[in-house]
């Protein structure tokens, strides 16, 4: 695609001259659903005169179509802080932050700071913490009961547990065997044969999975008629169900929730920067924040943002995590390389009968 | 002198202008992309940025059994899948072709045509809808009795090809519609008048003469459904795998082009082997098939 893409581009350029790139105006955003409120773009657009156009996306999606074209197409990118480093290395598709033009005192400290030791190449920081949340399981407590990952292969439950054929369910039921994968992630080696481990113990649980989700209206549904009764989730779409459905609760399993953090990162060869800070800096007002978290249903890195929140929200959380994030776990930044380690495992166990 | 070489000249050149957009379109958005995944299945990564040229891919693909697993599954259903929807898709064509009269046979052929008004995703979702567990299939299913609980009917392999077939229906009755319509009643009634049998008169007369349009019939379903990505994605299991499926992984959620450029060009491979394999079978030449699609 070294020489294709381009000229594909150049043609959909020319087709198209009413979207063209550099216009200051319009600032073009890749991201999660519900992580660009239409509320906040409306808001953003009456101070600034910026339109904000986002495209609905995830972590390998937001990688891949970077790297297609070189870091180009879009502004701003909200990719997990531990998919940063490997994906810079490897592709060049973002640019540094220019801290100078943030408004760094409207951070999280703590947050900011998990980002600089995971995000950080040679000095230079390529990302600022945006929403943070953590994966966990989903539990119908009328119909089953679960503590661990591993109680989701629990024989009384086949065909009626759900997971992602994803990374961190691999991750979840690593650190429920006992073992630390983010302490392996140096060492190949012991990593390979930890996976290989995981990948047995999830062909072994199969007749368990109903199906693997890959969108989460697929999940949110399957819990929702009651066809699966306990799965791996994140903790809002918990909390979503838990206010439909009380019977339906978010459980913090015995070997920790794994917490991500998406973020705010710069494409390498985006169009509109100035437009990009703006929108970060517009975004992480605690009042602008607060919109956010309302609408994803996740807290924002926003400091004071939390003040403004619905204080339901505020319960569930306070009940999911009694004692803090004591038993939370941060994704490390991932090496180049693992995920084809883990990709092997994964397309094992989807094949397997 | 010149003025037979100008005329000549010019309609060279008026071909040349007309056939241009086609011609660019096909160089820039299919040639070129064909040849830069060649290419790209040739390279193997060996570290951050640093390329050499290699088989690699190749050998994976050999080496490693899952990915052979799910080639010869794909194809293999794929085979299954054709020869289904051409056995639904005759009587379809036969009706409209020859029983049907004037505004019956257009309702016929529109009633085929009205789910394609919808996109393949909506028609996928409402199987879906359909056949879940908590869907309306399994409920009457559980009303009428015949059944104690609602059977889950969706993620099974034979799911996935109730959706291929009904996704693939109108590309295999188009092309049968077309050559039945072609063949002269009255040698049907020649061979009822000389004593043959309804079987004789389909194996000897009708199959022979819509030959080309079976084929062609069953060349397009069978490269639709081999290169279908959604159909099997939604309604497959946990186990059901589709090549397509692999080459989209391998692209966008491993980052790795090169083994999913490699996996590509095995899909053309092996697309183009099984119609060459079709038209050698039926003895069919490639030029006469395509005419009738």
């Amino acid at each position: 695609m070294r020489f294709v893409l381009p000229l594909v581009l150049a043609l959909a350029t020319l087709s198209a001259p009413a979207a063209r790139a550099d216009d200051p105006k319009k600032l073009r955003i890749i991201s999660w659903a519900d992580y660009v409120p239409a509320e906040v773009i409306a808001d953003f657009k009456k101070e600034t005169g910026i339109q904000v156009e986002v495209t609905l996306s995830n972590n390998e999606e937001m990688i891949s179509k970077l790297r297609a074209t070189g870091g180009a197409g879009f502004d701003l990118a909200q990719p997990s802080q531990d998919r940063i480093l490997g994906a810079q290395q490897e592709f060049r598709i973002y640019r540094p932050i220019d801290l100078s033009k943030v408004k760094i005192e409207q951070f999280m400290p703590d947050l900011l700071e998990t980002v600089k030791k995971n995000a950080s190449i040679d000095g230079k920081l390529y990302a600022l913490p945006y929403v943070w949340g953590a994966e966990a399981l989903v539990v119908n407590s009328k119909k089953a009961k679960i503590a661990d990952y591993t109680d989701l292969c629990r024989p009384e439950l086949k065909g009626k547990t759900a997971v992602r054929l994803k990374r961190p369910t691999l991750m979840a039921f690593a650190l429920a065997s006992g073992k630390d994968p983010f302490a392996l992630y140096g060492n190949i080696k012991a990593y390979t044969a930890l996976m290989e481990e995981v990948g047995r113990t999830l062909i072994a649980c199969k007749p368990n999975f109903r199906f693997f989700y890959d969108n989460k209206d697929q999940l949110l549904n399957g819990v929702r008629s009651g066809e699966v009764v306990a799965a791996m989730m994140w903790d809002s779409g918990a909390w979503n169900l838990n206010r439909e459905n009380p019977d339906i609760h978010f459980v913090n399993p015995k070997s920790g929730a794994i917490a991500w953090l998406d973020t705010y990162a710069l494409p390498a060869r985006g169009k509109n920067e100035a437009g990009a800070y703006a929108w970060i800096n517009f975004t992480m007002r605690p009042a602008e924040a607060a919109k956010i978290a309302k609408a994803i249903g996740n807290f924002t890195a926003s400091k004071g943002a939390d003040a403004l929140m619905d204080p339901r929200f505020k319960k569930q959380f306070a009940d999911s995590f009694p004692d803090g994030f004591k038993n939370v776990k941060w994704y490390p930044a991932i090496p180049p390389g693992l995920e084809e380690i883990e990709g092997r495992v994964l397309d094992r166990i989807k094949a397997a009968n | 002198m010149d003025d037979t070489a100008g005329p000549a000249w010019q309609r060279r050149l008026m071909v040349g202008l007309l056939l241009a957009p086609a011609l660019l379109w096909l160089f820039a958005l299919i040639v070129l992309p064909h040849v830069d995944l060649a290419l790209l299945s040739f390279r193997e990564r060996t570290a951050p940025r640093e390329f050499v040229t290699s088989l690699a891919q190749y050998r994976t693909f050999f080496t490693e059994p899952l990915y052979w697993h799910i080639f010869v599954r794909t194809a293999v259903i794929s085979a299954i899948s054709t020869a289904l929807t051409f056995l639904v898709a005759f009587p379809i064509a036969w009706t409209i072709a020859k029983l049907a009269r004037g505004r019956a046979a257009t309702l016929l052929f529109v009633v085929c045509l009205i789910p394609f008004w919808v996109s393949e995703t909506v028609r996928t979702l409402g199987w879906m809808i359909l056949l879940r567990e908590s869907g309306v299939l399994p409920g009457i299913l559980v009303h009428l009795g015949l059944a104690d609980a609602p059977p889950e009917l969706l993620y099974h392999d034979a799911t996935i090809l109730v959706g291929l077939v009904y996704t693939s229906l109108l590309f295999m009755v188009v092309p049968l519609v077309s050559s039945l319509e072609s063949l002269d009643n009255s040698l049907i009634e020649a061979a009822y008048d000389l004593g043959a049998s309804g079987p004789a008169i389909l194996r000897r007369i009708v199959i022979p003469h819509a030959l080309p349009g079976i084929t062609a019939g069953c060349i397009v379903v069978f490269m639709l459904t081999l290169g279908n990505y959604l159909t099997p994605n939604l309604l497959g299991g946990t186990s059901s795998q589709w090549f397509t499926e692999q080459i989209y992984t391998q692209f966008i959620t491993r980052f790795n082009w090169e083994q999913g450029a490699a996996f590509g060009f095995l899909l053309l491979g092996l697309s183009t082997t099984m119609v060459w394999f079709g038209l050698k079978l039926s003895g069919q030449r490639f030029s006469d098939v395509m005419r009738r699609t």
